[in-house]
């Protein structure tokens, strides 16, 4: 039987596609019921077609606040946790000092450690400083769980460069700041950028955390939370269709270009 | 940029004064003087971890001696750290700069000292290497050999009193690292920087410097030209590091002026007292030694054909491979069980082959005498293992 | 040549003689790492010590609380909660198994099989995640709504009536039931299984299945014997990324389950943030980081792949 053989030999290709279904379907129907019309407050029903969300996607009270004020904190947390994370991963991977082993537990921990937990202890601290919860909690909040992330990101790509680089270009007169300038960072760079974008990911994304720290202050994915007991407005769909769109072209421009560079060097 | 004269003839000297590399209580490199002359190429000669890169990256300052001092010319540079001394590294596997092209990595040198129109000096200088047309391309996509040359180019375009070269053709094959070696010698006839060369292919010192210093343990063993260290070796790490060996342990007979008389086995072998580094007092022991390619190989029946005056020693082959331009025997002698006969494809006797009786003979002129209470082995292995 | 001979060495200006060596950047390091680590410090061990501290408190919102080494509240917080507890391992253990399954063949797939739509695959796993978790679980509600397509295949193809034999599922439902929380968890973690999965796979030498071939291992001897030991740290790595935000997830339970399937991240959030019972919630979360930080070292040691951080 050639349909057995057929079968046989594309198995891992099947199975591994029908994963991938599995993983997009929520993406299709959150982008089709973008153009839903719903009749109730909740948007779980296809009714008819519409674009009406799409043309007012600000159109529902609080949700475009809820989605910059998740910006912000976003572009905040990527930065702090981005500088922080990236001075530890160079003390980590450039130099030898005591307490080495605790430094690496400590930024272990917390990747190994369910949100919900950091959130409630997190919260029993700033109640127990008398924190006003708000926009500084949840900033400090983000950049905590974010720092892990990106000094394992740039670990990885300092570890992977040649020192002799560096003595290079000591080697070439440049002192001890343009060497870090024109050399190490330049080629950290896509290390730090990969760390900083899975902080941005990880921020603007986040809802454990966030929902224990955040006091009457809502962001983004709060909102959601919010609606799904309330009810949900069709604007969310857009929204989440949106960055879904953006982030796949933002990636296949990334792509593009660096083909493109690629194939100008060949 | 006004040209000052140099100071003709030391300006470039490299001196090394009772310099030492600790790390903990390993010695890297043990207190040494060395001076390399303006203007020469030189190599320092080693296996791996003998201390010959740790005193490389002592000139250039990316290691700090223990103790002693760096002299250039008349500058004493000890306590300079890299980017202030007026040295060029070429590092192993070229360290060129992946997020900068060809051009600017040429140029890095000169932009950071602050020099301003450096457009004209790189194209010169990549005109040298002959790599123009690749100016605006990335290092990895050039060859290796390309890659090497950018390595120099932009070493050199800072007019370094002393190019540094840390094994640069480690990562090549063998016909394209030859070609380098004669490229790397042209520069260096052409610009006449002074060059100090890391390696540890004894053939590649030997082509390209001047003189070299073969490194052993963290100590110079022996510095000299290539002919005068393969002539002439005065240990037997020397011996064998470069090129191949046969020792004989003798017992000094009699010494009479030019000529010193040894007992080896029942035999006598003779050598010229000039070319004896071990003490000749008779009855003292010395290792009596003989390169391979000085030696011919007759069959036992034709013994009386060998002229008189030879060094003879008899033996049975043991083995023989035949490798185009030669021949190679191994001569199981009781006096040496593995005696080595490059011989020379010329008139080959058809009789030589293994389990033959034969006697090996040899100008008693190129006969050397060496201490004896030397490790006769010493540097054979280290050459076994670079290979590997 | 005139260029190279000419102009002059850089002139470096004379070191002072017998200057003792400098001891370049000593405390450099501690200066990397003084704010990150600080920052580490204060917001997350500290607050592993307060809460703590708070578990073994009593009183109450209004007239505070106090230290009072009350250790019985672990007590009581187990004996009332341990179903939950039971549940937020189970529930994880069965997506965590499921994401292996599920991930395995599509990490497999980018790996070897891919070709040239490798980095579309990719982008296509990846790029979900930039799209808020809780408007794509909302999407669950509708994929599995009563009523819909596919439950109506479930019901026809009769895995309903196994799964409810099985107790996963509730009569013709699935929502609101514990199949819908267990396919939640492994949908918000699917891509944290896959990632470590491909890294594995990918280093893999393809020359290595050639080799298996060639020494008479069938396809999936090849993959029982090489492929799969080799992606091991893969495997491990995966499980744990999958595991550990599994068993502390409210979000899912809340989402898609109903109040039979609450976990112990629920709990921890109600007593929290709505009950306000501070001590209790405290020891739960306690409880919760101690198991799991347990399992994971077990899991780890275990596996023999001490190689993670």
């Amino acid at each position: 039987m050639p349909f057995v053989t057929w079968l046989k030999r594309h198995l891992v290709v099947i199975a591994g596609l029908l994963t991938l279904a599995y993983l997009l379907l929520p993406n299709i129907v959150v982008t089709v019921f973008s153009f839903n019309k719903p009749k109730g407050r909740f948007n779980y029903e296809w009714q008819q077609f519409s674009t009406d969300a799409w043309k007012h996607p600000c159109g529902v009270a609080d949700m475009c606040g809820s989605l910059s004020l998740s910006l912000q904190i976003a572009v905040w947390a990527t930065l702090g946790a981005t500088v922080l994370g990236t001075m530890i991963a160079f003390a980590l991977v450039r130099y030898r000092f005591r307490a080495r082993g605790a430094v690496n537990s400590l930024i272990f921990l917390p990747m190994a450690m369910p949100e919900v937990v950091m959130a409630a202890s997190l919260l029993t601290l700033f109640l127990n400083m008398g924190a006003q919860l708000g926009f500084w909690t949840i900033l400090i909040a983000h950049i905590m769980f974010c720092l892990s992330f990106v000094v394992t990101a740039v670990k990885a790509r300092v570890m992977s460069m040649d020192p002799r680089l560096e003595q290079a270009a000591q080697d070439l007169y440049a002192g001890p700041a343009q060497t870090f300038l024109r050399v190490t960072l330049p080629i950290a760079a896509p290390g730090i950028a990969a760390g900083a974008l899975l902080a941005f990911a990880l921020s603007f994304d986040d809802f454990i955390i966030t929902n224990f720290n955040a006091g009457s202050t809502v962001t983004f994915p709060m909102f959601v939370w919010g609606s799904a007991q309330r009810g949900t407005p069709v604007q969310i769909n857009v929204i989440g269709t949106a960055m879904f769109v953006i982030a796949v072209l933002f990636v296949l421009a990334a792509m593009a270009v660096g083909n493109r560079r690629n194939r100008r060097q060949a | 940029m006004k040209t000052t004269p140099e100071t003709t003839d030391h300006g470039g000297d490299v001196r090394l004064t009772g310099i030492s590399k600790r790390y903990g209580a390993f010695t890297a490199v043990h207190p040494l003087d060395l001076t390399v002359p303006q203007g020469s190429f030189f190599a320092l000669l080693g296996a791996s971890g003998c201390g010959k890169t740790t005193t490389l990256r002592m000139i250039a300052g990316l290691e700090e001696p223990s103790e002693g001092t760096v002299h250039l010319g008349d500058q004493d540079v000890t306590h300079l750290p890299p980017y202030k001394r007026p040295v060029n590294t070429v590092f192993q596997s070229y360290a060129l700069f992946p997020h900068l092209d060809i051009f600017e990595n040429v140029a890095f040198g000169l932009r950071r000292r602050g020099i301003k129109g450096v457009k004209k000096q790189v194209e010169e200088m990549l005109e040298l290497v002959q790599l123009g047309e690749q100016a605006r391309k990335k290092p990895h996509q050039l060859s290796g050999g390309q890659q090497q040359r950018v390595a120099v180019a932009r070493a050199l375009i800072n007019h370094p009193k002393v190019l540094l070269l840390d094994e640069p053709l480690g990562a090549m094959d063998l016909k394209l690292r030859r070609q380098m070696q004669l490229e790397l010698k042209r520069i260096q006839t052409e610009v006449g920087i002074t060059f100090v060369h890391v390696t540890h292919d004894q053939e590649e010192a030997m082509t390209m410097a001047d003189t070299v210093a073969v490194m052993n343990a963290g100590r110079v063993e022996q510095l000299g030209t290539p002919t005068d260290l393969y002539e002439n070796p005065r240990t037997t790490f020397v011996a064998n590091f470069l090129g191949t060996s046969n020792f004989v342990e003798a017992e000094i007979d009699a010494h009479s002026g030019e000529e010193i008389v040894v007992k080896a086995g029942g035999g006598k072998l003779v050598l010229p007292a000039a070319r004896c580094s071990a003490p000749t007092t008779t009855g003292g022991k010395v290792l009596v030694g003989v390169r391979p390619e000085k030696v011919s190989l007759t069959h036992a029946d034709d013994a009386g054909a060998i002229p008189a005056g030879r060094n003879r020693i008899t033996g049975r082959i043991a083995d023989s491979s035949f490798i185009g331009v030669s021949t190679q025997y191994v001569i199981d002698s009781p006096v040496c069980p593995d005696f080595e006969v490059y011989a020379q494809n010329i008139d080959r006797d058809p009789r030589l082959v293994p389990g033959t009786e034969v006697v090996v003979h040899w100008n008693p002129a190129h006969t050397f005498g060496l201490d004896a209470t030397q490790d006769i082995d010493a540097g054979v292995e280290s050459v076994e293992e670079e290979a590997a | 040549m005139a260029a190279v001979t000419e102009a002059p060495p850089p002139l470096a200006p004379t070191a002072p003689q017998n200057k003792p060596p400098r001891r370049r950047g000593r405390l450099t390091p501690y200066w990397l790492l003084l704010p990150g680590i600080l920052w580490l410090v204060v917001f997350f061990a500290l607050p592993m010590i307060y809460q703590a501290s708070t578990s073994v408190q009593t009183g109450s919102l209004e007239q505070g609380y106090k230290v009072t080494w009350h250790f019985a509240t672990y007590w009581d917080a187990l004996s009332e909660y341990w179903p939950q507890f039971l549940r937020s391992v189970l529930y994880a253990a069965a997506s965590t198994i499921l994401c292996l399954l599920l991930g395995y063949p599509l990490a497999y797939l980018i790996a070897f099989r891919a070709g040239r739509w490798r980095n579309l695959i990719m982008i296509l796993v990846i790029a979900p995640f930039f799209t808020s978790f809780l408007i794509r679980t909302l999407a669950w509600k509708t994929i599995l709504a009563d009523g819909g397509p596919v439950v109506g295949a479930l019901n026809t193809l009769h895995v309903l009536d196994v799964t409810n034999w099985l107790g996963w599922t509730s009569g013709d439902r699935v929502l609101a039931t514990p199949l819908a929380v267990v396919c939640g968890l492994t949908y918000n973690f699917l891509p944290f299984m896959i990632l470590p999965l491909y890294t594995s796979l990918e280093r893999i030498d393809g020359r290595l299945h050639e080799a298996a071939g060639d020494l008479y291992a069938k396809p999936f001897t090849t993959f029982r014997k090489v492929t799969f030991p080799l992606s091991m740290p893969g495997v491990v790595s995966g499980t744990l990324l999958t595991f550990i935000p599994a068993a502390g997830d409210y979000v899912n339970a809340d989402l898609l389950g109903s109040t039979d399937t609450r976990m112990v991240g629920n709990v921890i959030q109600t007593q929290f943030l709505r009950i306000l019972d501070y001590p209790t919630a405290a020891a739960l979360s306690f409880i919760l980081m101690a198991a799991i930080l347990l399992m994971v070292t077990v899991y780890i040691r275990r596996s023999g792949t001490e190689d993670l951080v």
